[in-house]
């Protein structure tokens, strides 16, 4: 019943979004009024369809239905019943149907809120976003869909899955499922794969209306306006993803790091640097009429890699081509990128003339000058990035051998750049829109400047003594005192007004809370600096085997094996634990730890670390291994990670400025958000 | 404050001739210095994923060089001192390749072919860690390392594969 009601509403939703697409094609859209509404209807309608599909995969989850291919792979009969609804996004084939599910409700969003305000350009709006639906619900619909059933073949005994019965098979059922990977089962990866796709799709909405903007030719201030605002919220969905994937893999991959450039990675932060670079310039089309056609490609851009994204992690081209070669999916993708993307750039050429800039550039040293630098530094780490991660493919297209690059090339590269875009962030803000001269910038500099050094002193003399490290922590330092100082200066100026400080603070932020709330965004980054150049320079490592009641020493602290226990739990995995005591240099005990090792039936093992956290650093056990012969011996290996949680504590600050930014201002968004809010709430309830 | 000066757009322009000129250079050092990081890194940094047949065909040349290689471990070669941590083992030349890895019934089979084959390029590794909870006979070990002179492998990473039932793409799990 409830594999039918879903593919059925899943097949209702892909001719919903073609019917849209195609009619806006087919008419003219300032004419045919009725048309165009019920455009909007259907694009409107899959909402609702595709929401009742979801629907369906989750009860078929519930039910255990295990005939269902996709029910099979991504449950089981011991896995808790919240694992069980977020299994929706656990698998591939869910997943994508889940990217879709977003994507309608973002598009039912933007119809609803932008329909009187943005009307001519909606019809181009619905046409966009139904033919990305579209492409999706394809995939869903034909290559990998989430209903398909195992059959086995009566006289081979081979099953295999399939949407309809093929001749000579009858249906097969497991007794259970493999359930969820258990390296998924973290509430960080229950949470990050929705906000990464939110931000993903949020980024789409940006691109039909630019699309839109192109195609009518109004390329005035009105889309960009509304473009801004919804990259924002992807943005901030796909920032909050972002740092929710860092955590999730210092949690449970057991390396002791948070970030590693791989290309999983890679591949949501592209877009997110794109996004980034965009967010900046636009500001300069706002205030000055220029860059209009470079916006215009770093939104084509965001769009491309937001797809390329998606395309990457599933399609196995990563792991090789062939492979790429092999399934239909990757080509599909590889398609429908070259279209979309030939597509926007023609259409970019033709309104080349409507996008001509209002003004020029004056002077190097200007705010302008200085957000173009940040957009061409933000577009070098995204190039490296994408660089990388392409290379062993295109290495092995043209020499038939796979070359990789790993880590150290994204450091060596992306490093420097992401160290000047730093500085930047902290010496743009502080050069005057058109013209600025040296001579102001040092009035406005000098005493940061000086507060730098002074702390310069500090983290010498705290142990920071390499010339990288200093030079890190002096940026970060810097940037953050400038920031500190557009503060001090607004306060100190409303307190001439006759307000007390926090009257002032309150009232600064209030009155212009894009600007000071993208000054928070900042400080957060320069606290996430300091962790970074704190965990990544000063990180230091060792590894024993201990007997009980042996120690290892590593950085000022002492650790004891005191004993390890091995028992089973319920769901069939094998626990062993070690308990640990953390002892300082006088040998006062500091706590105490228990690192573990989960193997779980399947054979998946899971190294949950023992830490002990502190604003200063972080004392993270591994328990890697213990060998039967010494029955009461085991291994450990031990990182110490200086201020990693002032990487934590940053994202946290990234966020709050993020939203003090974003807020809606007058009444009639309040409405909007409010409206959307209840209706994703209805939707959540409903599942 | 001078850095709130509201700008209107209408203001006529008084620039110079060269205005234009010198936002292209700016922009254009930048652009190549950022090119030629990407470039000399790529070239330091980048690293050969051989099969252990690749590697001993072309060992004369590689010796002391940073490759990747991946192979099949032999299970009764594997030795373990779990006091210094001296983990050694062989493992034999296995297909890299996805493709011919499916052709020939998929990693499980492809990696208990490669072991019995008695035939197959074979080499010693040694690694100096914890021994990885996968580190079993016929599982795929990837290592990144050195070749030293004497045809045996010094691995600084070292990355297990097992045929896996789960589908999903997550970051490797050890570094």
């Amino acid at each position: 019943m409830a594999l039918n009601l879903g593919l059925t509403s899943l097949f209702l939703a892909f001719l919903s979004a073609v019917y849209a697409a195609v009619v806006v094609l087919a008419i003219n859209p300032r004419k045919q009024e009725a048309w165009v509404e019920s455009a909007r209807n259907a694009s409107m309608l899959t909402f609702p369809l595709i929401t009742l599909s979801a629907l369906s995969i989750i009860i078929l989850i519930v039910q255990g239905h295990y005939e269902v291919a996709y029910v099979a792979n991504a449950s089981s009969s011991t896995t808790p019943w919240y694992l069980k609804i977020t299994a929706l996004w656990g698998g591939q084939a869910g997943s994508l149907l889940f990217w879709s599910w977003l994507m309608s409700a973002f598009t039912s969003a933007v119809m609803l809120r932008n329909w009187k305000r943005d009307r001519s350009l909606m019809p181009y709006v619905i046409l966009v976003s139904m033919i990305t639906l579209a492409f999706f619900l394809y995939l869903s619909l034909f290559i990998e869909n989430p209903f398909e059933r195992l059959w086995q073949n009566l006289s081979t005994g081979d099953v295999k899955p399939a949407l309809f019965q093929p001749a000579n098979t009858q249906l097969f059922i497991p007794r259970d499922g493999n359930g969820l990977n258990p390296l998924l089962r973290h509430i960080g990866m229950i949470i990050h794969p929705p906000m990464l796709y939110l931000g993903f799709v949020g980024m789409v909405v940006p691109f039909s209306f630019a699309i839109a903007a192109l195609i009518t030719g109004r390329t005035d201030d009105e889309w960009i306006r509304t473009t801004r605002r919804w990259m924002l919220v992807g943005w901030l969905f796909l920032s909050l993803g972002l740092i929710l994937g860092g955590r999730w893999a210092y949690d449970v991959l057991g390396w002791g790091g948070y970030w590693g450039w791989d290309p999983v990675e890679n591949a949501a932060l592209m877009p997110w640097l794109t996004g980034t670079a965009f967010l900046h310039s636009v500001m300069i089309q706002e205030k000055r009429g220029m860059l209009k056609v470079w916006n215009m490609i770093l939104i084509i851009v965001t769009y491309a890699l937001v797809i390329m994204g998606t395309f990457l992690t599933r399609s196995g081209v990563l792991s090789s081509v062939h492979a790429f070669a092999q399934s239909a999916i990757g080509p599909l993708f590889f398609g429908f990128i070259a279209i979309t993307f030939t597509a926007s750039m023609i259409l970019l050429f033709w309104r080349w003339d409507r996008l001509k800039s209002e003004t020029q550039l004056d002077s190097l040293l200007s705010r302008e000058a200085a957000f173009l630098l940040n957009n061409l530094l933000f577009m070098g780490v995204a190039f490296a990035t994408l660089w990388g991660t392409l290379f062993p493919i295109f290495s092995e297209l043209a020499t038939n051998q796979k070359i990789t690059v790993g880590p150290p090339f994204y450091n060596q590269v992306n490093g420097p750049l992401l160290a000047v875009i730093v500085l930047l962030m902290g010496i743009a803000p502080l050069v005057a829109w058109r013209k600025s001269s040296f001579k102001a910038l040092g009035r406005l500099m000098w005493i940061p400047a000086v507060l730098t050094l002074v702390s310069l002193v500090a983290f010498y003399l705290l142990g920071a003594r390499t010339p990288a490290s200093l030079l890190g922590y002096g940026i970060a330092a810097f940037v953050g005192f400038t920031t500190l100082s557009e503060y001090v200066r607004g306060v100190m100026a409303r307190m001439r007004l006759g307000e007390n400080v926090f009257v002032a603070l309150i009232n600064l932020a209030a009155r212009n809370r894009r600007r000071y709330g993208g000054y928070i965004i900042h400080l957060g980054v320069v606290a996430m600096a300091f962790g970074v150049v704190g965990s990544y320079m000063f990180q230091q490592e060792t590894q024993a085997s201990l007997k009980p009641g042996q120690t290892l020493a590593l950085g000022g602290f002492t650790m004891r094996f005191d004993s390890l226990a091995q028992f089973p739990l319920d769901d069939g995995r094998q626990v062993s634990r070690a308990e640990v005591t953390v002892l300082d240099q006088a040998g006062n005990t500091l706590g105490q730890l228990f690192p573990r090792h989960d193997l779980f039936d399947s054979g998946q093992p899971m190294t949950i670390p023992g830490v002990r956290s502190t604003l200063g650093e972080d004392f993270y056990v591994l328990l890697v291994g213990w060998e039967p012969i010494a029955a009461n011996g085991a291994t450990f290996k031990i990182y110490l990670n200086p201020l990693i949680n002032l990487v934590w504590l940053g994202g946290l600050i990234f966020i709050v400025g993020t939203l003090v930014a974003a807020w809606p201002d007058a009444d009639e968004e309040k409405r909007y958000i409010a409206e959307s809010v209840s209706t994703l709430e209805r939707a959540v309830k409903a599942s | 404050m001078t850095h709130t000066i509201a700008t209107s757009n209408t203001m006529p322009l008084v620039r110079s001739g060269g205005g234009r000129m010198k936002f292209i250079i700016g922009g254009l050092l930048i652009v190549g210095a950022i090119i030629y990081l990407i470039f000399t890194a790529t070239q330091s940094t980048a690293q050969y994923f051989l099969t252990v047949q690749e590697l001993k065909d072309r060992q004369s040349s590689l010796v002391g060089k940073n490759v990747r290689i991946s192979g099949a471990v032999v299970g009764e070669t594997i030795t373990y001192n779990a006091q210094t941590l001296e983990l050694k083992f062989t493992v034999a030349n296995m297909p890299a390749d996805l493709k011919e890895i499916d052709a020939l019934g998929g990693l499980g089979a492809v990696l208990k072919l490669a072991v019995n084959d008695t035939k197959a390029a074979r080499i010693n590794v040694y690694y100096k860690g914890p021994k990885p909870d996968l580190m079993k006979g016929e599982a795929q070990a990837i290592m990144d390392g050195k070749l030293l002179a004497d045809g045996s492998f010094v691995a600084d990473t070292l990355l297990m594969k097992c045929p896996t039932r789960y589908e999903q793409a997550i970051p490797d799990q050890a570094k």
